[in-house]
């Protein structure tokens, strides 16, 4: 099958993200990255587990005082609504459906806005009202980059899927751009793996002592 | 076979069958999506209660992660389908690694 080739509804393959070579070596290499990206955020975690609550003294809030269940958990309801908008949009993929797709990513986009719009909120509040900075203990640089770091991601992904929508507007589905959409879809379903442990580890257990 | 195209000679039954698998599959992944709103819900109850100990309640919470994660892989990413032997080679290797890394920080940093 040609990467190029124009389709209709019955002739588009039941595995578009997969019936090009091109798009069986991305799918391999992406999945490779993504246990790469496992090992990355294992030892963010691992570190900081090891320095939650290490602070100099007794005057710097730790992460009971910190966390508020309420924000953490509209975050948590955004990013995990903007995963399933994600699979709706891979469904209209496979259905040879282009302006459906482009709406539930759209959708997704939007909800992944909000969330970082609430992370940078939170931030902001932790840094002015408890003066809990990155270089304020280790266990303040600890938080900031495991938590900072999914952040970037989340960006990273919001970028990723508005580039591909903007780029890919004019073109319609293609094997070509197919691969690209299932693939920042994956991406996109990763960053909201990683928050599930970052919901339990960080702020649940966090709540608990 | 999940998610291939079957072979009936007739395109017009093919088509008809793909849309039905494809139906069925999102109706899993709204179940699926159901299952993973609950335990949200159950951890952030549970935690918010703020009567059990944290002993009960750490393993909970990590059990019921876990949990989320699994639907999350197997049915958002479809690892369930076939042709995923690669992918879960890579991602249990991953996870392999990073308990490794989370149990030696965790034993070796003491102060």
């Amino acid at each position: 099958m040609q990467a190029e080739e124009k389709f209709t509804y019955e002739t588009w393959p039941a595995s578009p993200e997969k019936a090009t070579l091109e798009a069986k070596n991305k799918f391999l290499g992406f999945w490779l990255f993504l246990g790469g990206e496992t090992v990355l955020f294992a030892s963010l975690f691992a570190t900081y587990l090891a320095l939650k609550d290490k602070v100099p003294n007794a005057e710097q809030a730790l992460a009971k005082d910190l966390f508020e269940l309420p924000l953490v958990f509209v975050m948590t309801m955004l990013l995990l609504t903007s995963s399933l908008t994600s699979v709706y949009a891979m469904y209209h993929m496979k259905n040879y459906d282009f302006k459906k797709m482009q709406l539930w990513l759209g959708i997704t986009v939007l909800l992944g806005l909000s969330f970082l719009g609430f992370e940078i909120y939170e931030f902001n509040h932790y840094v002015h009202e408890f003066h809990h900075t990155f270089s304020s203990s280790a266990f303040g640089s600890a938080f900031y980059t495991l938590v900072g770091f999914h952040g970037a991601h989340v960006a990273l992904g919001l970028l990723w899927i508005t580039t591909l929508m903007v780029r890919n507007a004019k073109r319609g589905l293609s094997l070509y751009n197919a691969p690209k959409f299932y693939l920042a879809s994956l991406y996109w379903h990763f960053i909201d793996v990683v928050w599930v442990f970052i919901f339990t580890v960080v702020y649940l257990m966090g709540m608990v002592g | 076979m999940a998610n291939q195209q079957p072979t009936s000679g007739n395109p017009r039954v093919d088509i008809e069958y793909r849309r039905k698998k494809s139906a069925e599959e999102m109706r899993y992944q709204v179940i699926t999506f159901a299952l993973m709103i609950f335990l949200t819900l159950v951890s952030f109850v549970a935690v918010g209660y703020g009567e059990f100990s944290g002993w009960f309640i750490v393993p909970f919470i990590l059990l019921l992660a876990v949990v989320q994660v699994i639907f999350q892989l197997y049915y958002f990413m479809h690892m369930s389908h076939k042709g995923h032997e690669a992918p879960q080679i890579f991602l249990y290797s991953g996870a392999f690694i990073g308990a490794a890394t989370v149990l030696a920080f965790m034993t070796v940093i003491w102060w």
